[in-house]
């Protein structure tokens, strides 16, 4: 089965985050970049599937020249074939990243000659987290889909796609071709062997431009901090002489006894 | 008209609907316009059929925004509907503003990015438009308070959903122990733990005050502990009367997960951890200095 699995390039901010002068965008220029959390299970979970089944692995990206990094990250892991929809950095919203990639996987399947069994998406981009981008992708392309999925069974033709309710798993079925989008937890991606990043390094990257279709999105005006609430933290001590406060903050909350 | 999205549980709106309701109250009143609401049973379902008549529904009635609840069984559905109807979505939104009825004026909304971390005011060019409110991040209307919404019912008949997505089984969890997100003491570890067997000690600190244990991203990644017990942007979000944050920088993506504690304990070797500027206590120090005696000196007081 050939899989597709589809990553977004994102700051990785950490314990502060400054925006630019303008104040449209996050300053990235102390922050080198990553993909969410998500995305990464989703690459462990493509490469797994066809380690253990055959057929092909491809990521795929739309964003900027830069954005080879993450294909790059992906490959590192074992994905064998990558592809940007290049795009000028400027942020697209999800309805016309959608129609872009719809069109490209049509595009890529036709060229194949036979489908993805799967498209892999995060349930949410780091940073927009529009939750819609694999929902739109799978209504174009008319393939049944389940989001915010842990747990992923491939059977014959089919799929099973598990997720959490109440504290409990619904276990979904459907036929392949589809689309799932993945949830952290699903699985535990492993690092990049050092061998597998020179492996990556060398290898080719397709590139296409990106195809932006008018749609109608949300248009970002400007981004804000949210608004901190003002306090004071009490040091209570640095080694084991703090022990007698750290007791007596516990027995005014009511934890531990007189 | 403005449509809201009430998911019922057992007969009665989610909390998360009632803050949706909240949202769409506000916005329907300060444009002047009627507020109508959906009912859907929260119960599992493949979206397909219920995206179908949705869509179907927003093509007759026309309203000038469709308003749900940030669960995920919402936003799957929303998602769905606005693909199928080529509309745009705007999940965890938490104001909106669509100006007068009708008057073609852009929609002015304000949503969370990042998990929370950041807000983003944008707009769309003209409704109808769907929007998730973002979960707990606006109070929820009290039920009661103000004349119910008008109802309207989904016609389901004739629609044509996928019908190639099946809820085939309901498999319980097996879980054990105190539920991370209804705890009321939380006691977290990062990456300074140092190894999977120091967690031991947290795990005792967390028994003996009545808790359980939550983890950094750093912890899971590094198969310490599980994902299940991971908080921040994506892992759980937790409100605990107590977090005590032992050995975690306090990165934005983890914050987001813990600051709806009431209180934090920080334990941490840096002061200008950024854990350390988000509490209310800390210690700074090394937490396998400070914890052993601690565990002690709490036995000692039962
Ligand atoms: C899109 C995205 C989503 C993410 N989602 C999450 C998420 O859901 N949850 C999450 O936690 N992270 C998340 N992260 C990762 C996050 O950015 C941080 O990398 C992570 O939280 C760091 O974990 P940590 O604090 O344990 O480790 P570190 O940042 O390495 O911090 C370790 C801390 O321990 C202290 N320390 C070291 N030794 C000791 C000692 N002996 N005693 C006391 N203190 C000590 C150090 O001073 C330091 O402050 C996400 C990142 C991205 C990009
Ligand atoms: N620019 C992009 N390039 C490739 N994949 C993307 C892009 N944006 C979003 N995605 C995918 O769609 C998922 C959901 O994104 P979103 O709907 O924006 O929250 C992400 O986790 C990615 O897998």
């Amino acid at each position: 089965m050939n899989v597709l699995v589809c990553v977004k390039r994102v700051p990785a901010t950490g314990g502060r985050v400054t925006l630019t002068p303008d104040a449209r965008a996050i300053d990235t220029s102390l922050l080198g970049f990553t993909t969410s959390p998500h995305e990464e299970c989703a690459v462990e979970e493509a490469a797994r599937l066809v380690e253990a089944g055959g057929g092909t692995s491809t990521v795929l990206t739309l964003g900027p020249e830069a954005a080879i990094e993450q294909l790059r990250d992906a490959m590192a892991v074992g994905i064998e074939r990558a592809v940007l929809l290049e795009t000028d950095g400027t942020e697209w919203g999800p309805a016309a990243t959608a129609a872009a990639i719809a069109d490209a996987v049509r595009a890529r399947e036709s060229a194949d000659g036979e489908p993805f069994g799967l498209l892999l998406f995060g349930n949410e981009a780091a940073d927009s987290a529009d939750y819609q981008v694999g929902v739109r992708v799978a209504v174009a392309l008319d393939r049944p889909c389940v989001t915010g999925v842990k747990r992923l069974d491939v059977g014959a033709g089919a799929v099973r796609a598990w997720r959490e309710r109440d504290g409990a798993w619904d276990v979904y079925e459907m036929p392949l071709p589809a689309v799932v989008t993945v949830r952290e937890g699903i699985n535990l991606p492993r690092y990049p062997s050092v061998p597998g990043r020179l492996r990556a390094r060398r290898k080719d990257v397709e590139r296409a431009p990106a195809r932006r279709v008018p749609v109608a999105d949300a248009v970002l005006t400007r981004l804000r901090l949210p608004a901190q609430a003002e306090h004071r933290v009490e040091i209570l001590g640095t080694g084991p002489e703090a022990v007698p406060p750290v007791v007596e903050v516990l027995r005014q909350l009511g934890l531990v006894g007189r | 008209m403005i449509l809201v999205i009430a998911e019922q549980d057992a007969g009665r709106p989610t909390a998360l609907s009632l803050e949706a309701r909240a949202v769409a109250r506000a916005t329907a009143t300060a444009a002047g316009l009627p507020l109508e609401a959906v009912e859907l049973d929260r119960d599992g379902a493949p979206p397909g059929d219920r995206a179908a008549a949705l869509g179907r529904l927003i093509a007759v009635r026309r309203p000038l925004a469709v308003i749900g609840p940030g669960s995920d069984s919402a936003t799957e559905l929303l998602a769905h509907v606005a693909a199928r109807a080529g509309l745009p979505l705007a999940a965890n939104i938490t104001a909106l503003d669509v100006g007068g009825s009708g008057a073609g004026r852009p929609l002015q909304l304000t949503r969370q990015r990042w998990g929370g971390t950041l807000l983003e005011d944008a707009t769309i060019e003209a409704g109808p438009a769907l929007f998730t409110v973002a979960p707990h991040a606006v109070a929820a209307e009290p039920v009661g308070t103000a004349p119910e919404p008008l109802p309207v019912s989904l016609d389901v008949d004739g629609v044509a959903g996928d019908g190639l997505v099946r809820l085939v089984e309901r498999v319980p969890m097996g879980t054990e122990g105190v539920a991370l997100e209804a705890a009321p003491v939380v006691v977290g570890g990062g990456r300074g733990v140092g190894s999977a067997e120091a967690f031991g000690m947290l795990d005792e600190l967390a028994r003996l005050l009545g808790g359980t244990v939550g983890v950094s991203r750093a912890v899971t990644s590094a198969g310490w502990r599980p994902h299940r017990e991971q908080v921040g942007q994506t892992g759980a979000r937790i409100a605990p009367d107590l977090y005590i944050a032992c050995g975690i920088s306090g990165a934005v993506q983890h914050i987001v997960g813990c600051r709806g504690a009431k209180r934090i304990l920080a334990i941490n070797t840096d002061p200008d951890a950024p854990m350390v500027a988000a509490a209310d206590w800390a210690v700074i120090g090394d937490l396998h200095a400070l914890l052993p005696p601690l565990l002690e000196a709490i036995r000692d007081t039962r």
